[in-house]
């Protein structure tokens, strides 16, 4: 069985925790103490059945203002696949948050209303899809119950957004109408819209491929620990721990350590199980070479083939996440995987107009600000483009003020 | 098990390597809680797939409220010398003789608020900059929005608000001094993913997790094990029956089912089956809607 990871983007009134809670609740993922809580709850719809939306809810601040503040994983199971949702906020203060949720899924589930059509949020989620390069893409037309299941209406809201998609370059989107609030093709078929044949969201969930680019020719690991146990019995024992990002490594293939350039052989590739001949994405293995290097912590073991980019300037995309604006004079630290050095930001290019899509000139970024920039490292990083291997395309941006993660990169190129 | 359901553990098992080897990358001196619980024991072999040959690069810290399974402790201590690593233990009973904490008092009385002290000051005494533990998100709503890597302020304090973000997978582990950094490898798994990962990887568990005979009283709808610690009186009818645990924490706390499954598939398939979620057998969270976010803030787990 495989597993999907998915963030629903929406505004505050477009329904997402009730959508999240009839995914939960029509796959019967909810547990009977849960929905016990649940129907003791004195929060009902008009029509005074259980208002799903309480299930996503989690903190008691949240309950109070009826808002959802932050991140919120949720699991459920079908026959067919494992899912994570994360849960992400749509007011436009916390863009931060859908980010975040963005850059660990595979596939976006944005809302929007039946009643109101493709709104400015509807434009700014779906900027952010396309800047963390999602690939799977899910308009749900939602509340079409509001609007007496009209086909009209939603192959309307369809072409309103085939624009945008174009504009973003959004290449796989699928439009489903539904009601949350119903239950109408969520997870099963509407019966008050027979004009639509397409699947229902659970059905679209549990079978949209997953076979993505697996950039299997740029194998990379990065070190993040190396295991020397230093006993008798393993006097040479010197192996080298990490996750491999992408691509795959087999035993004797010649590789290279970024940033240093060193070449050497893989002699053996061990997990506390057994030896493997190879390892691919995802997997956390040892590493033995057969040369006595120096490799550390933060260093980066690559196929000799296909090389990273390596330079200490690069043009990013920046998202700013911190209440305190960005500034050009302070040095901050930049993390790429778990590679730590100190950072500038030597350049600001441009900002987005998240909801216009402009360029508009700026001196700084304020919080949830988006746009380009070219910044300059300490230390040369290794890294490959975002949209070319998202796993050693990505970094963050660390103030060591506060010690608080204020940015998020996306490396678009190399800077002159 | 299927083919295909150990693909789905093994992109759980690896990310969860991943995580403890950052621990030990981007920490001085982290720590591994164990509670004894099947969370905590699945941790202890995601470690040992993380760090053999080598030794763990932290001990364990038990925090030990004294009114714990005994079944546990003899479980721990195997385990310990079994591995071979070190373990430190915080005795909550030495809180309460430093007058740093005031045994509840009356029938419901519980040790588990009092362990957020001695867990505490545990951390100062032996200046733990990373505590490993084995929270799920699936476990309680609050669980549900925790980061992986979730920083407390001097006072082990949970502020939900000021919550880094987490971006793909990188985590930022910077903290000022007197902070610490509590970390949650196994975020992503369920409970079921859990019991699948345990007979899978074939894990042993403390005997209590299993179908047996014993001595219960029922008290507010849930059935307790029958000990001196839960101050009984005469209206707490003592009769014997075949229970086991589904989540082990202080027998003041911890509520059995009834059940027959004495082997790990039986579980796995009462499990599935089953209609209530783990946590509904947890005293601690009765207290109302809110009591895991305010005992998060308060510095709990």
């Amino acid at each position: 069985m495989d597993l999907l990871k998915f963030f629903t983007a929406g505004s505050v009134d477009d329904g997402k925790s009730t959508l999240i809670g009839r995914l939960l609740y029509d796959s019967e993922s909810i547990l009977a103490d849960q929905l016990e809580a649940l129907q003791n709850s004195n929060r009902k719809n008009d029509d005074g059945t259980i208002d799903l939306a309480i299930l996503t809810d989690g903190l008691k601040a949240e309950r109070e203002q009826g808002i959802t503040i932050d991140v919120a994983y949720k699991y459920f199971q079908t026959d067919k696949r494992k899912f994570i949702i994360a849960d992400t906020p749509g007011h436009i203060q916390y863009t931060r948050n859908m980010v975040t949720g963005a850059s660990n899924s595979n596939l976006a589930i944005i809302l929007v209303d039946a009643r109101n059509g493709v709104v400015e949020q509807t434009v700014r989620h779906s900027f952010l899809v396309s800047l963390l390069e999602l690939k799977h893409v899910v308009v749900c037309i939602n509340k079409m119950d509001m609007v007496a299941f009209d086909q009209e209406i939603f192959e309307k809201i369809k072409k309103e957004y085939a624009s945008i998609a174009e504009r973003l370059n959004m290449h796989d989107v699928t439009f489903i109408p539904v009601s949350a609030l119903k239950g109408d093709n969520i997870v099963n078929q509407s019966e008050n819209m027979d004009w639509y044949q397409g699947k229902s969201l659970l059905d679209h969930l549990e079978t949209v491929s997953l076979i993505e680019d697996d950039n299997s020719e740029q194998a990379r690991m990065p070190v993040q620990w190396v295991i020397r146990p230093q006993t008798s019995d393993l006097h040479d024992y010197r192996g080298y721990a990490g996750r491999v990002l992408s691509g795959s490594f087999q035993v004797n293939d010649p590789v290279t350590i970024m940033p240093s350039g060193i070449h050497s052989v893989i002699d053996r590739i061990d997990t506390f199980e057994k030896e493997l001949q190879i390892t691919g994405a995802g997997m956390s293995v040892t590493i033995h070479l057969k040369d006595d290097v120096d490799v550390g912590r933060g260093d980066l073991i690559t196929g000799s083939n296909h090389q990273p980019k390596i330079s200490n300037l690069i043009e990013a995309d920046l998202c700013w996440m911190d209440t305190k604006p960005l500034d050009p004079t302070h040095t901050y630290l930049i993390q790429h995987n778990n590679k730590v050095t100190k950072c500038k930001i030597y350049e600001i290019l441009y900002l987005f107009n998240i909801n216009t899509l402009e360029k508009v000139q700026s001196d700084t970024f304020l919080l949830n600000d988006i746009g380009r920039v070219v910044i300059k490292t300490a230390g040369n990083l290794a890294f490959d483009l975002y949209h070319e291997n998202k796993a050693n395309g990505g970094a963050i941006l660390i103030d060591s003020r506060t010690n608080l993660t204020v940015g998020a990169f996306m490396f678009r190129a190399l800077a002159d | 098990m299927t083919q295909q359901d150990t693909d789905y553990l093994d992109q759980l098992e690896a990310e969860a390597i991943y995580i403890l080897r950052e621990v030990a990358g981007q920490f001085e001196k982290p720590a591994l809680l164990f509670s004894g619980g099947k969370d905590s024991i699945t941790l202890v072999r995601l470690a040992e797939k993380a760090f053999r040959p080598g030794k763990f690069p932290f001990p364990l810290v038990h925090i030990d409220t004294g009114h714990n399974f005994p079944e546990t402790i003899v479980y721990r201590d195997e385990m310990v010398s079994r591995i071979n690593e070190k373990l430190i233990v915080g005795y909550v009973q030495d809180s309460i003789n430093e007058g740093k904490v005031v045994e509840q008092k009356g029938k419901n009385a519980s040790r588990n608020a009092l362990q957020t002290t001695t867990l505490l000051d545990t951390i100062l005494k032996y200046g733990f900059d990373a505590c490993i533990g084995g929270a799920r998100r699936d476990e309680e709503k609050a669980r549900a929005k925790e980061r992986i890597f979730s920083v407390r302020d001097e006072f082990g304090q949970w502020d939900p608000k000021r919550q880094r973000p987490e971006l793909w997978s990188i985590y930022n582990g910077r903290i000022h001094k007197g902070e610490n950094v509590r970390v949650f490898p196994i975020s992503n798994w369920t409970e079921l993913d859990v019991w699948n990962y345990i007979r899978r990887e074939k894990i042993e568990l403390p005997s209590i997790y299993f179908s047996h005979e014993r001595d219960v009283i029922t008290r507010n709808g849930q059935i307790m094990a029958a000990a001196d610690h839960l101050n009984m009186d005469d209206l707490d009818i003592i009769s014997s029956k075949r229970v086991r645990f589904r989540t082990v924490g202080d027998m003041t706390c911890t509520a059995a089912i009834e059940s027959d499954a004495d082997q790990i598939d039986d579980i796995i398939e009462e499990i599935r089956a089953s209609k209530i979620s783990e946590r509904g057998a947890r005293m601690d969270d009765k207290v109302s809607e809110a009591a895991m976010e305010d005992r998060k803030k308060g510095g709990y787990f």
